[in-house]
């Protein structure tokens, strides 16, 4: 199979600026500040097939295809997006956002405060999910979008889609949650602050104010990423890649790399410390242990998904272990108790929580299904 | 585009769907592919879901336009709140159960109404093989004793037993053979039972 087929070719990113300012959960406000997207296929003259994917915590607006015909590696969903593909661009417009707090084009830690004419740095608001389902909300406006087809996510992005579904209950005609939880549990949080941690702790850091002092708290960023990569993977995923297999065959009693888990992880800590902006990653942690729409509602997840009238589809993977399938199942529980139209499917995987990007057969067939449903849902 | 029409609807199947009122809410035990609530949807206008452990069948039922939830009856239905249906289906699924006994009343937990089927062992072909030093391996029951998933054998008398043990009233018994209806000796000619039972009081 040549790299273009079922693929959606050479794709180029767009901006949008708004100027309106945003009110955020903090208190805080933008008063303008630009998305960076990306859009495939077409949008149909009713302009109702159209499907909004939200990135996960070190995602962004690239999904699939490529920029140039060499790129190493296409979009980071490319397996799922795509003609014949489960969200298939023949039938669907996908627009695909880098959310705000970003670090690949859409305002962030990393842009020019235009107040200062310096980088935000530590000057930039804490955003959430609910903030950043406005400001998508506003780019759906920008394009013309009324109500999406679905709106879909793995991992914190599923919690975007299902914070769509309720704040935006007439704008989301399907939701589609990956992977997720309806908030986190301790132990993720304790995760994701040993993550922050490394970062806050790193001498280049300066307080979030790196930029101007030409350093980038590269160590900090590293271990974060390996921490949270050993969380994304299964014990039995990286037993089967990795074992104890050794680099040079034997022991060498020091602290190098010896095993081959070690230089996997070491490798993928240098490869995101070298594009990741460790302000962005503070932000995007800190929007997944805030996330619990339940929480304006009492704490009553029941209550919170009444107002959504948006048919669901929850899928878990039984070896991911930072969001279970026990979590999903909580998701569905209420969804039922709400009286909502759901569909869950429990995916045999190795994958750990990284599998909603990999391409298991039964979770590629469960969300082809789904889609073939919605695409026929929104056929003219 | 709907594999699930009147015509193929499984005759026992079709004889429960004959039991649900219309704008029902039904919880399909084992639902499969979801064609008993795809054809209750398209003409009764009930909602509702389907359980089902297998997830290539819960993609089958999303295809079908079935909300279905992936899980084991075995570990009861969590899942679903007291009271929350009108019915609630069980079909030829209790006889493979560990826990028949709490499924039972798991099922009249959450649903006002339950409907139970099952193979009858009673039936005479049954009791022909046995009397030939055989267990019975018939349309009903197309599994060898080696490799059977049934676990649970009843009569039409053991399942009314448990029944009453339980507190719970049989409201309607159906017993067929070859998709018609028994209606004399039918613990002796019928292959499959049919109950609508509820709770007592």
């Amino acid at each position: 199979m040549s790299t273009t087929e079922s693929s959606v070719g050479i794709v180029s990113a767009q901006q949008a600026l708004f100027d309106v300012p945003l009110d955020l959960a903090c208190g805080k406000t933008l008063t303008s500040y630009q998305l960076t997207f990306e859009t495939y296929g077409e949008l149909n003259a009713a302009r109702s097939n159209a499907i909004l994917i939200c990135h996960a915590l070190s995602g962004h607006h690239h999904a699939a295809g490529r920029y140039q015909p060499d790129d190493k590696s296409p979009g980071w969903w490319d397996s799922m997006i795509g003609p014949g593909k489960p969200i298939d661009t023949r039938r669907f417009f996908v627009v695909a956002l880098n959310n705000l707090g970003g670090c690949h084009g859409s305002t962030g830690p990393s842009s020019i405060n235009p107040e200062t004419g310096r980088p935000w740095g530590s000057a930039f608001p804490v955003v959430t999910v609910p903030d950043w389902v406005t400001a998508q909300a506003r780019l759906a406006d920008r394009l013309g979008i009324d109500r999406w087809a679905a709106v879909i996510g793995g991992s914190l992005g599923g919690m975007q889609a299902l914070q769509w579904s309720i704040n935006y209950p007439e704008r989301v005609a399907n939701a589609i949650v990956v992977a997720a939880a309806p908030k986190l549990s301790a132990q993720n949080i304790a995760f994701n602050d040993v993550a922050r941690q490394a970062i806050l702790t790193d001498p280049d850091f300066h307080g979030g104010d790196f930029y101007q002092n030409g350093a980038i708290p590269r160590r900090g960023l590293r271990l974060a990423r390996m921490l949270g990569h050993i969380t994304y993977l299964s014990d039995d995923g990286m037993g089967e890649k990795f074992g104890r297999m050794l680099r040079s065959g034997e022991y060498k009693f020091g602290y190098d790399v010896e095993f081959e888990i070690e230089s996997y992880l070491r490798y993928q800590g240098d490869k995101f410390s070298d594009y990741f902006d460790a302000n962005t990653y503070l932000l995007m942690t800190k929007a997944l242990d805030y996330f619990d729409p339940a929480k304006d509602h009492g704490g009553d997840l029941v209550a919170a998904l009444k107002q959504a009238t948006a048919n669901f589809l929850v899928a878990s993977f039984t070896s991911d272990w930072r969001f279970s399938p026990l979590r999903s199942r909580e998701l569905v529980q209420a969804l039922i108790a709400a009286d909502k139209r759901v569909a869950y499917g429990e995916i045999e995987s190795t994958h750990g929580h990284d599998a909603f990007l990999m391409t298991d057969q039964p979770y590629v067939d469960l969300m082809r299904a789904y889609l073939d449903r919605v695409a026929k849902e929104v056929a003219a | 585009m709907s594999q699930h029409s009147d015509t193929t609807l499984r005759p026992d199947l079709q004889l429960i769907a004959d039991w649900i009122p219309p704008r029902s809410r039904v919880l399909d035990l084992g639902c499969g592919d979801g064609a008993l609530l795809a054809h209750l949807q398209c003409h009764k206008q009930v909602t509702g879901y389907g359980v089902e452990i297998d997830v290539g069948n819960i993609a089958r039922c999303v295809a079908a336009g079935v909300n279905a939830v992936q899980g084991d009856l075995e570990a009861g239905l969590a899942d679903f709140r007291d009271a929350s249906f009108d019915h609630v289906i069980l079909s030829q699924t209790i006889q493979a159960m560990q826990h028949t006994e709490e499924i039972l009343l798991e099922m009249l937990r959450v649903g006002r109404e339950a409907i139970v089927t099952f193979p009858n062992f009673g039936y005479w072909e049954n009791r022909w093989q046995i009397l030939q030093g055989h267990m019975p391996v018939s349309e009903t029951i197309p599994y060898q004793w080696y490799d059977t998933p049934n676990i649970h054998w009843c009569m039409l008398g053991d399942f009314e037993a448990l029944c009453a043990k339980n507190g719970i009233g049989v409201l309607e018994r159906v017993v067929m053979n070859e998709g018609r209806r028994i209606r004399v000796l039918p613990n002796l000619r019928g292959s499959l039972a049919f109950y609508r039972v509820a709770r007592r009081g």
